[in-house]
This record gives structure tokens, sequence and C-alpha cells, in this order.
């Protein structure tokens, strides 16, 4: 079981993600964006950071590159993606997921431990922690308000595709939208930060039970049976 | 070859040219003495750049070296663009505090990042991945709206290079006086990680080698930041200052970072320095001088962000995000690719030569680093005459006429009854002390840093020490940053002991052994006497009281010329302190832990009022005796702290600052959402007893089967413990005791004061929405700008 994790320059999380996903026992990978090849790895995340500088729009120039399109490959074969941060936008300006980020509505920078409540336990990210489960990490974004359409907004409650929501809203996002999932459910995205939330000394280790079900997930072959 | 004449820097009129650049006349006659003739247009603004104070330090460094730099930890001191100290199994910490208050106080987003910016530079240049960030911020009285202005630039300033470069920003100060009102301060300490092994430094040696320029690409941004900025007092807001301000780039940052730390991994350079004030000018003459040799620069060579750039441009810009290595030429193929596959141009702009000179050459140099035929040398300098043996002043220092000696370590303060003011209740005054500007909580300005990227951060501060964990290892490092400034305002000595003895302690609060002082030292005008003899005094304290605490001195930097129209800054010596802990799990926290534990002061200093907040919120005049300090006592309760950590006999530990012992318990009870019931013996004012200041004190709360132990341990360093009281419930309760009165309570005729008697709620509230109130950003629902829910 291996997880890649893919490096844009300005990615600043891609290390902590890889320490991370050591500690939730898979063997980790460092992809360079230059690279149209993802090695072989079971998943993929996109981690945090400021991919390119984002100094146009969070995320608008990664979707760009080279590795990008082996994503969209490995996806569009059922392969396991998460995007953490600055991965949720990458993916959702690449519209491998719904809706965009926008910026805070508070205009700010925004750093804090927030709680977020798991809406669902159907998916590989999340199977294992029951539905209702509060979770602590911290987000660090400055845009990180979840918008979409109402129409989409509906669907995507109906068809259980928000994945977490925040019990004190951070950045304005609509109906506190923390992290949702792809229709396939194999592609999932959210502000805040797990890996940042791996182990006790630094807080919680809340945010691993979430890379433990991911890794779980990938290891027992399951990830093909959660595309519907 | 003859020197250029069209190398001129613009055509002169009016004032002489040396003049123009901020050379004095001597000055200049000392330039003709060093080369022994007329300097050229372009050599003129490399001297002016170099000979500036803050690239010289050419009115502080003889009083710089008495600080004492020696200690059993050190690896690399003062002279060396970062302090490195080993923490042993082969790693170092590299440290330093710098100051950038004066492109902050004209362009304050762009001033703070590429503050940030540039102190990190100095941190990876010596082979050290930055791992956090403090930043320590002053300015003037927070309800001016240009004050506003300010913080939400520095703010947004500092946030916006840490964040994007990924390096949390784990702690540091804010602080409000209004002598900052025109000229903030933004002093910043990056703390750096590395294998001893990978140690680099800012050399240039071995003839042959190749001088490459790496990073972004030269523009005129920041020409003469040096000299025009930083090294002259400015009346505020000065907008012909503005293009002296560099841009940053945190982007191109992140990358240099990257690149660099991979070329130094591989061992592909030689030495390194990054760019910083004086640019090209200022690498091609310090790195050379450290090593003994000289270097010929190709100015076509160096890659330009814009066309028609004069020589003198080229040289001295401050061009952000730029680095300057010495690369075998059997290596520089492979330094090359490192750059490409970071995306960083990367061009060969010279050698190092035997001549112990910087050349400048246009026209190109041939593959053996002669000047290729028709080429032109457009400067010659000897590089020890604008690096090591640069202009040097012994200013003069005259004390002012009015000081008030501080009383003799021990004497007892002057009590004043006067305080709480009558008809007011001790609990009231700790509540408004909780909410004050100086005092209350940071978390709007630190709840816009990324705080914990990097997944180290144990602890970030919101006052006292940040503590980081060290990957691979059970080590934790502290940190902490400290400055007095209303006390060095009327003792600059004291001033700086006080400062280096609390930063000091905040870091041995937590269990962890200091290793190493960096100081960032911002005054006035060293050419006025007065303020001359306010810095000489501060490196005095500092030097005594390092000596003291057997720790060096690291590194810093000096920032003179703080002053505006309506005078000079408060001195502030700013310091940093950078503790070890061989078990970060065995690190004390400052949150009441547990109900039931025993809350007992360490230490028995005397407190005063003067220069307290409780002085500035009473509007009394500072002008008593501030608190004396013993040394000894203080060392001994650092090393008290440390030994009881290590025997794990604290649950939680805190000194005793800012607000006095009542401020320190509330913040307690608020940090560990419990309460406590406690008793103080207070003398004839228990304002004093209350929220006086003073030094070598601290709260440690223990389990009470701990409590014989650490009496134990305290008598064995002859610290008296007093025994407050015990924690729980969710109020703060100190009864208080003795034949003082708060007014109040005389008033109704009652013998003894009233007590504090507050909830933990109200407390918080005080505290935590001060600063989103005075900032204006509580919006109707009851939530600050940051989302944090004040009401």
């Amino acid at each position: 079981m291996k997880v890649g994790i893919a490096v844009f320059p300005g990615s600043n999380c891609d290390t902590d993600a890889l320490h991370a996903v050591r500690l939730a026992g898979a063997d980790g990978e460092l992809l360079w964006h230059e690279e149209a090849d993802l090695h072989g790895v079971d998943v993929v995340i996109l981690p945090g950071g400021f991919a390119y500088g984002d100094y146009l729009r969070a995320g608008v120039i990664a979707r760009f590159s080279p590795i990008m399109r082996a994503v969209a490959a490995h996806a569009a074969r059922g392969g396991l993606v998460l995007g953490i941060c600055n991965g949720f936008q990458v993916l959702a300006e690449a519209g491998l997921l719904p809706g965009a980020l926008l910026r805070n509505a508070s205009l700010r920078f925004v750093h804090r431990w927030v709680t977020i409540r798991v809406e669902r336990d159907d998916s590989p990210f999340t199977a294992g922690i029951p539905a209702g489960t509060l979770l602590r990490m911290p987000v660090a974004h400055g845009e990180g308000c979840y918008f979409a359409e109402e129409v989409t907004l509906d669907a995507l409650e109906r068809d259980g595709r928000v994945l977490f929501r925040y019990l004190d809203n951070p950045n304005g996002s609509l109906r506190d939208i923390a992290g949702v999932r792809s229709t396939t459910g194999n592609v999932a995205g959210l502000m805040p930060h797990p890996e940042r939330a791996a182990e006790p000394l630094l807080g919680t280790d809340d945010g691993l039970r979430l890379l433990r079900s991911l890794v779980g997930s990938a290891g027992a072959s399951l990830a093909a049976a959660w595309v519907r | 070859m003859t020197v250029a004449e069209d190398s001129r820097v613009a055509a002169v009129s009016g004032e002489p040219l040396h003049r123009r650049l901020g050379l004095t006349d001597a000055e200049l006659g000392e330039i003709r003495g060093r080369l022994g003739r007329d300097p050229n247009d372009l050599e003129l603004a490399i001297f002016s750049v170099m000979w500036s104070e803050h690239c010289s330090y050419k009115s502080s460094k003889p009083l710089l070296a008495t600080l004492p730099t020696r200690g059993r930890d050190l690896v690399a001191g003062p002279g060396e663009n970062a302090g490195v100290v080993s923490i042993g199994d082969g790693l170092a910490v590299a440290f330093k505090l710098e100051s950038h208050n004066h492109p902050s106080a004209v362009e304050p987003y762009q001033g703070a990042a590429t503050g940030v910016g540039g102190i990190l530079r100095d941190i990876f240049t010596m082979g050290a991945r930055p791992i956090a960030v403090l930043d320590a911020l002053r300015f003037g009285d927070p309800r001016g709206p240009r004050v506003r202005h300010l913080v939400d630039g520095v703010v947004r300033g500092v946030g916006g290079y840490g964040n994007c470069v990924g390096v949390p920003t784990v702690g540091g100060e804010l602080v409000f006086h209004p002598s900052y009102a025109a000229n903030p301060l933004v002093n910043v300490m990056a703390i750096g990680l590395l294998e001893e092994r990978h140690l680099t430094r800012a050399v240039a040696p071995g003839p042959g080698n190749l001088v490459v320029l790496y990073g972004s690409t030269t523009g005129r941004d920041g020409i003469g930041g040096a000299s025009v900025l930083a090294s002259a007092e400015f009346a505020d807001d000065d907008p012909s200052k503005r293009p002296s301000v560099q841009v940053g780039d945190p982007f191109a940052e992140k990358l240099l970072v990257e690149a660099t730390l991979e070329l130094i991994e591989r061992g592909l350079v030689e030495g390194l320095q990054d760019l910083g004030a004086g640019g090209i000018g200022c690498a091609t003459s310090e790195m050379p001088d450290r090593a003994g040799t000289g270097i010929v620069v190709d100015l076509d060579a160096v890659p330009r962000r814009e066309e028609g750039m004069a020589p003198f441009e080229v040289m001295i810009s401050e061009s952000q995000e730029r680095m300057c290595a010495v690369v075998r030429p059997d290596r520089l193929a492979e330094v090359l690719e490192v750059c490409r596959r970071w995306g960083l141009p990367a061009a060969v702009i010279g050698r190092v030569t035997a001549r112990r000179d910087l050349a400048v050459v246009e026209g190109g140099l041939d593959p053996d680093g002669r000047p290729r035929p028709g080429a032109r040398e457009l400067a010659r300098i000897p590089v020890a005459a604008i690096a090591s043996e640069a202009i040097v002043y012994r200013r003069e220092a005259r004390s002012p006429a009015r000081v008030r000696s501080a009383p003799a370590p021990g004497a007892p303060v002057e009590p004043s009854d006067r305080l709480p003011e009558r008809g007011t209740d001790p609990g009231a005054v700790l509540m408004a002390l909780l909410g004050s500007p100086n005092l209350c909580s940071r978390a709007w300005v630190s709840g816009q840093y990324d705080s914990t990227v990097m997944t180290n951060t144990v602890e970030a501060c919101e006052r006292g020490a940040a503590v980081l964990r060290v990957k691979g290892t059970a080590k934790g490092l502290v940190a902490a940053t400290d400055a007095n400034a209303t006390v060095s305002a009327l003792d600059p000595h004291l001033g700086a002991i006080l400062s280096v003895a609390e930063a000091i302690r905040n870091v041995a609060v937590t269990g962890a052994r200091p290793l190493g002082v960096t100081d960032c030292l911002n005054f006035g005008n060293p050419e006025k006497p007065e303020a001359f003899w306010r810095f000489a005094e501060a490196v005095r304290g500092v030097g005594d009281a390092c000596r003291a605490f057997g720790l060096p001195v690291t590194g810093g930097n000096v920032s003179f010329y703080n002053e505006s129209p309506e005078g000079p800054i408060a001195p502030t010596p700013q310091i940093g302190v950078v503790g070890l802990l061989e078990d970060v799990g065995r690190r004390v926290g400052p949150a009441f832990a547990a109900d039931d534990d025993l809350v007992v002061l360490v230490g028995e200093a005397v407190p005063g009022l003067a220069g307290s907040v409780y002085a500035e919120l009473a509007g009394v005049a500072p002008e008593d005796g501030p608190p004396a300090i013993d040394l000894e006592r203080e060392a001994a309760l650092h090393a008290f702290l440390q030994e009881a950590a290590a025997a794990r006999l604290p649950s939680a530990a805190q000194d005793v600052s800012g607000g006095g012992l009542a401020v320190a318990l509330a913040e307690m009870a608020i940090w560990g959402e419990r309460g406590a019931r406690l008793d103080l013996r207070v003398g004839t004012a228990p304002a004093v007893e209350l929220f006086g200041e003073g030094p070598s004190r601290a709260v440690v709360t223990c389990h009470p089967d701990a409590w014989e132990r650490l009496a134990a341990l305290a008598d064995r360093f002859r610290l008296p413990l007093e025994p407050l009281g015990a924690t729980g419930g969710d109020r703060l309760v100190i009864e208080l005791h003795g034949e003082g009165s708060t007014g109040a309570a005389e008033d109704r005729g009652a013998g003894i004061a009233d007590p504090v008697d507050v909830s933990i709620e109200a407390l918080r509230h005080a505290w935590s929405s001060a600063l989103p109130r005075l900032f204006g950003e509580v919006d109707e629902t009851g939530r600050d700008g940051a989302g944090t829910v004040v009401a």
C-alpha cells in the first residue's frame, strides 16, 4: 500500500503529509509535479501550500501541471485522491470536485483549531468513523470559503456527498461545508488539515483516524467497491 | 587597466555625490586614504552602502565586542549569518533576531514581509531548515488610525510571507507604547534546524572557484535600502522613501529554501551568503574577506528584471530572494541543474581570486576568470576596506541629566497605598488589566499566522514560550522573545538585564535549558550622545546578564535612528532565547492542569509599580525606582524550574511578569479553564502585591503528593515558596490578608481588603475580546475577524 504525495513548487505541507501517512501505516512517496507518472501508488494526496505561489487564484495554475493529468487519469480509474487545503482548491479548480473555495469571509488568513463533524461513514475516507463523530484539527488558509450554486449544494446534500461540516465555521463556507467528495466517491477534499492532527503530542490524533481510514480502504483493495 | 569614467551614478548636480549617498566629508577622506586615490562613482556607491550604519555597525561594533560569545554548546557565533548552537546527536539549531523597522514604517506590508524573508534567508544560508518564526511587534497607541493601519499591514505582511513559505509563526510579542507611534518596531526571530555536518559558512574560499547568483533576478527595487532607510532618521510616511522598500516574493523564497538546502545536503557549495542589505556588492566583499580572497564580478552576467540598469544599481540593488554561492567548477553543472529544477534563474557572475579585492568588470570574463579583451574594469576595492575593516566610530555617550538609579538589589520599593483607586475593587482592576492592550489575548493577531505547518508545534504561545518538537528525537526546542522598554526608558542598563532575565525565565519555566541569546537592539540616533549612552548602557546590561546566566550572545542586530519628529522610541533591547528540552514529554505548560493542585509562588523579589502595566493604566508617573534584580537569585530560579520539570514535579508553571501576580494567576486559570481559591498575605499596599511587577518570580502548581519534594528542591536553591491555595472551581478567588486596604473595603470600614472574586468566564471574556474590539472587528454575530466567538 503506497500513498503518493504530489509536490508542486510552493507546496508546503507535502512532508507533513508524508510523515502522517507513515504514522497511518502506509508507505509514502513524494511525486514531482513535472512528472506525469504516479510511480504505481494506490492513493494520491494533494497537500496544502501555495502551489505555484497562488498569486492569481489558489490552485488555478497547478491544475495544468503534468502530474494533474496523471491524477485525473488515476481518479477516472477509480483510484483514491484526497486534497487537503490547497489540494482541495486544486481539485476544485480542476473540476474533479464540485464548488469553489473563495476568500474567507473575514478577508483575512485564518489559522485556528476547528471541530468538524463526520457526515458520512460510507466513504473510503471515513470508513470506520461513525457519522456524527467530531474531529478536531487546524485550518490554515486565506481562501477556504466553500461556495457552490444552491442547486449544486442541494444535490450534494441529497447524494450524501458532504463529508465534513464545521461546528464553528471559520471562513463563511456555505452550509458549513468543510469537505466534499466526487460523484464517483473516490475523490475528496477538505480544508482542515488532518495531517497536522496526527499525534497526541501536537494536540490530538483525530486527523490520523481519517488517514488510517483512507489507508485501510485502499489497502483492503476496497477502493473499487466505493465507486458507484 | 584603468578605471572607467562612465560608471557614474547619476548626473551630479548641487550637493556632492558622496553626501547624497549618505557619506560625510570625513568619510570621503577616509575612502580616499583606503584606496590611495579618488573613488569613482560606482565605488562610492558601494562604499556608501557598506559603510552605512546598517551594514558596517560602525557605531555599535566596539560595544558589541564586549558581549560574551562563548558557550559550551556554541557552534557558530557572531559574524555569521546566524548563531548556531548544538543540541546533541549531531543536530544544531540556528537562530537570530533581526529588525525591519524602517521599511515597515514606510510600507508596512512589504516591510514586514521582507523582514521575515530576510531573517529566514539568514537561517537557511547556514544550512538549517527554518522551523519557526517569532515576531516581536511594537506600535503606538492602538486607538490611532495610523497605528491601526500599521498593525494591519505588518500583521498581514508577517503572515502573508511566513504562511506562504510554510514556516510556522509560533510566538512573539505585540506591545503598544506611544513612543512607537511614528516608528513601529518589527523584530523577527527565526529558528532553523540542521545537521551539524551541513553547517555552511558565508565564505569564498579557493581562487578559481565560481561565484553563482541564483534566485530572483536583479531589479531596481530596494536601491539604497540600508543607507537611505535604515541609517537615518525620517519623518513618518515619507513617500519619497517608498522606492527604497524591497518587495517580497514568498513563493520565490520557498523555492530558494528547497534549492539551497538541496545544494548544501549534496555538498555542492563551498560557501553561501544571502543577498540582503548591500546586495551583490555586500556578498562579493564579505565572503572573500572572511576567506582571505577576492572576487571579480562580471557585471554583464547578472540576470536582470529590467533594462538599462546602471552598474551601481546592479551592484547595490536589494532585490529580494537571491543567494550567492561559491562553487567548484566541476560542480557547476549539478548546481545549475538543481536551480533549474526549482525554477530559479542562476548564473555564474564571477570568480574567486587571490587578490583580496572586489573588482567589477563590464565586457565579460574568459573561462579562466580574466577580463576578456576589450572588457573594462569599473571598480576595484580592497574587500577588507568595505567589510571587516570598514570605518568604525567611537561615539560620545552622555547620560541624560535626569536619571534615577535603580534601588540596590533587594531594597524595598516605596509602597503606594493610593492604588487601586478608592471605590474600585481589585477584581475590577484585574479585569481591566486583562483587557488592556498590552496584556489581552493576541489571538486576533496569532490567528492570522499559520502556527502548525511543519507539524512540530507543541505549544504556540500567547505569552511566554513556544515549544517545538524535534522530529526523530525525544527533544524539544523552546523559544521566547522579550524586551522591557518601560524600564529601559527609566534605566537602560537595568531594562536590558530585565529583558534578558525575562526571556530566559520564559524558556526555563517550561523546564528547558537555555542555550543562547540573540539580541535586536532598537535605539535612537547614535550621533546624539544621550541616545548613544542609552545604547551603551543596554549593551552593558545584556552583557552583565548573559555573563551571570552563563549564556553566549550568538548574534543579532542593531537598529539605530529609530526617531521621528516626535522624538526617539523607548530604548528597546529585544532579546530572543532558545532552550532545549531533552524530553519534550516533560515540558511544563502554563495552564492550570487539574483540580486540587497546590498553587505556589516561587521567589521573593520585591515587586514594584514603576514601569508596570498597572501604573500605566492608573496614570501613575512611572518614575519611581524600577524593580531591582538579583542576578544570582534569578539564576537560581531558572535552575530550580529546570530541575523541578526534569523530576516531573510541577503540573504547570508560569512566570510572573506584565500585570503582576494576579494577571499571571488569571492567565493560568483562563488557559486551564479552571479556577482557584487562594490566600495572599499583603503588606500595606495590596496593589503592589497583586499587580506590581518584578523579576525572579514564578507561579508553580503541583499535585499535593509532589509538594514535599518541590519544597525540598526550592530549599536547595534557597528559594522561598509561598503556598497560595489550590486549583478548582470556576472562579478565581484571591483573599487578601494583612493590614493593607484597597480603598473600597476601607471606605466601608472593613479591616482588610476586598478579595478578588471573578468567574473564569468573565476573565476570559475581558482577556479575549479586547483586541478585536480595539481593531473594530467584532461583527454583529459577536465573532471577531478571525471567527473567534468573543461575546
